[in-house]
């Protein structure tokens, strides 16, 4: 493995050695939503042109991305599970968690709604659901939109559905998550600015339509969380903390505001509130 | 399932429009194959030789562990490589976590099994008879070593050929290790699995049919090798 460890080096060095090491980048970890909606795509070029920085982002689930935080493979992370994100502050391994932006979560399912939730609060609906056993796709990979889904489930009282026939766990993105949902005719949660971009991707005419919306408990926060400079000694905390910044001026709050798709805004920012 | 036909379409109109993502993401692909079959056939190839040509104690053992490697899933060499070069494993301080240098080396220990274990293979399918025939020529022991190369030739390319269909092809890798980074370290593969994931089943098929062509261009170019020779 050694050996070949330094081969390899060796050779990116002799051919790599001029684009590698040229101008500074921030490593991102952040989740599918920001990713998949085109968010990141719209801001990461802004940001260069102010600062001069260059944005690299991984997207995957929130569990993944705080672990990546822990093991100071990135400088900084955005993330939307608030719980989760304080334990990690707590033990020391992210600084600055700072409120950016948020959207909100929807229950989504087919239009025919067999287990008739529309309109209902969450509560009665996931009820609903689990009553008529109608079929409900959980991301199940300790993402942000997992980790809310399951204290929403917690929240009626009874144990997880983990191993019932009707709970299906796909074990990927939101996106792909609908897409399963879709072809199953399940419910699923997800948050508004992935469903909008489902919307877009067909044209306005999804076959799973929002049929739960407006309830206090499905507010999804995104935070920007600077890797903790003292767990990590190498990470870039200037330009981790430069990000952070540019992220909740009033002129990057304004242009994620700004961002549409369908004319529907998917983020609404919330800095400093 | 117009998506198929559709796929096709947009796989010329990727290429012909010049279209920079896809083609940052051929570029990221053949960029690490080539440095992973580079540092595998280097690696590979003599110490398969070796082991299909020599005879050691334990040698039945150390075929049967190599044999066993070709089939590591490449999620599980994602892992540990992941763990690896990570800032806080053994080899952090390279810092090749996220680039095509740290995907390569994933992909090259994914290959060298494959190579090893079939140049080995293919030294010992070697009709023996004609080692006993060349030695009963009394030629010297470097001239039947040198034969016994010319001879196998095929065989390792047949080796080489297979370890890049398993390099081009891998997704694990290059996703846990490469962290499928836009105009960085996306690959046609892991740009594949994103874009099934958005519900762009069109643009998946394209990029599949790219990277076939990728291959297919490969193969071509090795089948005149394999005339000239």
């Amino acid at each position: 493995m050694k050996p070949m460890g330094i081969l390899l080096n060796a050779l990116c060095f002799m051919l790599f050695a001029t684009t590698v090491f040229a101008g500074e980048t921030l490593m991102m970890a952040t989740t599918t939503s920001t990713d998949d909606t085109g968010l990141l795509n719209a801001l990461a070029p802004v940001f260069a042109k102010d600062t001069g920085i260059e944005l690299k982002w991984t997207a995957t689930g929130t569990g993944k991305a705080l672990k990546l935080g822990e093991n100071c493979d990135v400088d900084v992370l955005l993330v939307h599970a608030p719980e989760v994100e304080k334990t990690f502050v707590g033990n020391g391994f992210g600084i600055n968690r700072k409120e950016v932006m948020y959207n909100d979560f929807v229950i989504i399912g087919p239009a025919s709604d067999t287990a008739k939730i529309k309109g209902k609060s969450v509560m009665t609906a996931f009820e609903k659901i689990r009553g008529a056993g109608a079929s409900f796709a959980s991301r199940g990979d300790k993402s942000g939109t997992h980790t809310i889904e399951l204290d929403l489930w917690k929240k009626t009282g009874k144990p997880l559905p983990e191993k019932e026939s009707w709970y299906i766990q796909t074990g990927q993105g939101m996106l792909q998550t609908i897409g399963m949902a879709a072809e199953r005719k399940a419910y699923t949660l997800t948050d508004r600015g992935t469903y909008i971009k489902y919307e877009s991707d067909h044209k306005g005419h999804p076959p799973l339509v929002i049929l739960v919306e407006g309830d206090d408990v499905l507010k999804n926060q995104y935070s920007v969380i600077e890797v903790s400079g003292k767990h990590c000694p190498n990470v870039k905390s200037a330009l981790a903390k430069s990000f952070s910044d540019w992220m909740v001026s009033a002129r990057t709050q304004k242009l994620i505001g700004d961002f549409k798709l369908l004319g529907k805004p998917l983020f609404t920012p919330n800095a400093g509130k | 399932m117009d998506f198929i036909v559709g796929g096709i379409v947009k796989a010329f109109h990727l290429l012909l429009a010049g279209d920079q993502e896809t083609y940052s993401a051929v570029k990221a692909t053949i960029y690490v194959s080539s440095l992973s079959m580079l540092a595998s056939l280097v690696l590979g190839i003599p110490s398969g030789f070796a082991l299909g040509y020599f005879s050691f104690p334990g040698k039945k053992a150390l075929r049967m562990v190599v044999d066993t490697l070709m089939a590591l899933p490449t999620v599980f060499i994602g892992l540990v490589v992941y763990a690896l070069i990570s800032s806080r494993g053994p080899l952090g301080s390279l810092g090749i976590l996220f680039s095509l240098p740290g995907i390569a080396l994933g992909q090259a220990i994914l290959a060298l099994p494959v190579v090893a274990a079939l140049s080995a293979m293919s030294v010992e399918s070697l009709d023996s008879r004609i080692r006993h025939t060349l030695m009963s020529f009394g030629v010297s022991r470097t001239r039947l070593f040198f034969t016994t190369i010319r001879e196998v030739r095929f065989g390792l390319l047949i080796a080489a050929l297979n370890a890049y269909g398993r390099v081009t092809t891998e997704v694990g890798i290059s996703m846990m290790v490469g962290g499928n980074i836009k105009w960085h370290t996306r690959t046609i593969t892991t740009a594949i699995a994103l874009e099934t994931g958005k519900g762009m089943f069109d643009t998946g098929i394209a990029l599949g049919l790219i990277l076939l062509m990728i291959a297919f261009a490969v193969n071509l170019s090795l089948s005149f090798l394999r005339k000239y020779e």
